[in-house]
């Protein structure tokens, strides 16, 4: 199992109400659906993903995130989630606000832009830095809202929205005592905790 | 009945099938007020009954279809059923796993009790004087084909189009007995636009002269021009227009325009075909009964016109399936479905397949569309220990 997916896991109140955002081929939700008893739907591009879904039992709601969330009413789920897809998203902003709409609570986990490895590629090599995690180049790739945790943090507050939980992780999602002390410059992956106070 | 080796059709085939009729005493009443007395529906079957029951599933046909919707009657007939795409061995309705119930609707002209059937009071066939029926009357009847083949509870009632929209109404009006429901390329009620498509359609067979108020058998004709136009206007909105385009597109037959009204370009002659080969095979008077089923389709009316509210007592998990080139019943109106089943908190998965041809893509073994269903009919199955 992923680290990652554990942590969410860990987060999640037995019983919820969860919508995936990005959902993929469902791993997380049919976890959710194992360990936390959670009902849901994931939401995903990909006809594909949506059929892998529906293997593992996962409902699946064919659609393009980007166009939003209307089809949902307020406050209808427990937690809304997105892993590792705010980076792709049109508008990361709205997202997050139409999260937080349908949803109590919001789950955000991307990748952390300001990692030193990432830092060093830039300061040495003068090019776009690439890792295991963001292996495209910079004209191929979909992750046109990359951002750092600073830049995340600084959009929740403009957002008004409170960060309940942080953790920050390496691609192995360990999480070291070092990655405490300065998250922003060691921590790969950031995971976030949100609501929005009504 | 499963094919062989030394047999005409390909493996996953069915097979040769044969239809029976199932006669019904109880008197049914259907929403317009009337009663039949007796009735009687053509079925096909395809697969076993498992031990428990468990495993039965009932596909309900579009509006020109019928009873014969997998394998082959006989040894020469050269199509299969309608829905060879999808049912038969190894397909998202696998016939090795459920036991497939498939019957021509009340009203129908493939066997069972309608307008071209024989009235058992008088003797003479029912013509215009058969009750309009309702999706939820043809619920209501299949509801009493359920009880006479010993079925519990449906594992899936599953149809595209106007089987679709029966599908739904099951789930609606019997929560308890459908576990299950794919709905394809349906709609839940028809847009004005289409009642206006069917409108057009049924004045073409209401004027045409030799309709006789619905009484041309007694006048041993049929209105075949009117039911030709009907079966062409249908066959306009089951394609898209690129798929026209790319089809037909506007070549001449001679190459050159001859300045005359006969069939001179392909699209023409296809729909000429397909309206005159409609008129062999299907009764005009069905045609207005199935059209007026669809137009008046609509689950939410006894709702307040809420369909969330109508979906509230569903205890089905629900599969909706549009098609991307769809304009009759387009992925839109899918949505409309998704979002009431959405509101009323109940499972639902939707795809929407991008696919060239239209509403007719629901026939046709789309990769996508087969691999959604399948893993949908996958779940149904495990559940009913199939």
């Amino acid at each position: 199992m992923k680290p990652e997916f554990s942590i969410i896991s860990e987060w999640i109140e037995p019983g919820s109400r969860v919508l995936d955002l990005g959902c993929g081929d469902g791993t997380l939700l049919s976890l959710l659906q194992t360990e936390r008893k959670v009902s849901g739907y994931g939401l995903d591009l990909d006809v594909g993903n949506v059929a892998a879904c529906i293997a593992k039992g996962v409902d699946a709601i064919h659609t393009d995130v980007d166009n939003g969330l209307s089809e949902f009413n307020d406050q209808r789920f427990d937690y809304v989630v997105m892993t590792q897809a705010l980076q792709v998203m049109q508008q990361p902003d709205k997202v997050m606000l139409d999260m937080l709409r349908v949803g109590r609570r919001g789950i955000v986990t991307f990748p952390n832009f300001a990692h030193w490895s990432l830092r060093l590629q830039l300061l040495l090599s003068g090019r776009m830095p690439r890792t295991r995690a963001l292996p495209a180049t910079w004209y191929n790739t979909q992750n046109i809202h990359l951002c750092t945790l600073k830049d995340f943090e600084e959009l929740c507050e403009a957002l008004n929205i409170r960060i309940l939980e942080r953790r920050v992780s390496d691609d192995q999602h360990r999480n070291g005592r070092s990655r405490r002390w300065l998250p922003n410059l060691s921590g790969q992956v950031g995971l976030y905790l949100l609501d929005k106070p009504q | 009945m499963s094919a062989t080796s030394s047999t005409p059709w390909p493996a996953d085939s069915v097979g040769l099938v044969t239809p029976r009729s199932l006669h019904f005493d109880q008197p049914l009443a259907l929403d317009c007020g009337r009663s039949l007395d007796s009735f009687d529906l053509m079925i096909e079957t395809y697969g076993e009954l498992n031990a428990e029951h468990s495993n039965a599933v009932l596909i309900c046909h579009a509006l020109s279809g019928d009873h014969h919707a997998a394998g082959y009657h006989n040894q020469d007939e050269r199509k299969p059923g309608w829905w060879e795409s999808c049912v038969g061995p190894g397909k998202p309705i696998d016939t090795n796993r459920f036991f497939v119930v498939c019957l021509n609707n009340l009203g129908g002209c493939g066997g069972s009790t309608g307008p071209s059937t024989l009235r058992g009071d008088n003797g003479k066939s029912w013509g215009p004087d058969f009750p309009i029926v309702t999706v939820r009357d043809w619920v209501r009847s299949q509801h009493q084909l359920m009880q006479a083949l010993d079925i519990p509870c449906w594992a899936a009632v599953i149809g595209g189009s106007l089987g679709g929209m029966q599908a739904l109404q099951w789930s609606v009006d019997f929560p308890e007995l459908t576990r299950h429901v794919v709905a394809i390329a349906a709609a839940p009620r028809l847009s004005t636009q289409n009642i206006a498509f069917n409108e057009v359609a049924r004045q073409a067979i209401l004027t045409d002269p030799d309709f006789h108020d619905g009484r041309y058998a007694e006048h041993d004709t049929v209105p075949s021009r009117g039911l030709m136009l009907a079966r062409m206007l249908g066959h306009i909105t089951y394609l898209s227009d690129n798929a026209m385009a790319d089809k037909f597109g506007r070549d001449l037959i001679s190459g050159n325009p001859q300045f005359s009204f006969e069939a001179e370009f392909q699209v023409e002659s296809y729909l000429r075909y397909q309206g005159r080969s409609f008129i062999d095979r299907f009764d005009a008077n069905t045609y207005l009964l199935m059209t007026k089923a669809l137009d008046y389709f609509d689950p939410a009316r006894d709702f307040d016109g809420d369909l969330a509210t109508a979906f509230e007592r569903t205890q089905a998990r629900f599969l909706l399936v549009a098609f991307t080139r769809d304009w009759r019943f387009s992925p839109q109106r899918s949505r409309e479905l998704m979002r009431a089943l959405l509101q009323a908190g109940k499972s639902v998965s939707y795809a929407c397949i991008d696919s060239p041809l239209g509403h007719d893509d629901f026939l046709v073994p789309v990769p996508d569309y087969l691999k959604v269903f399948g893993q949908f009919m996958n779940g149904v199955a495990e559940e009913a220990g199939a």
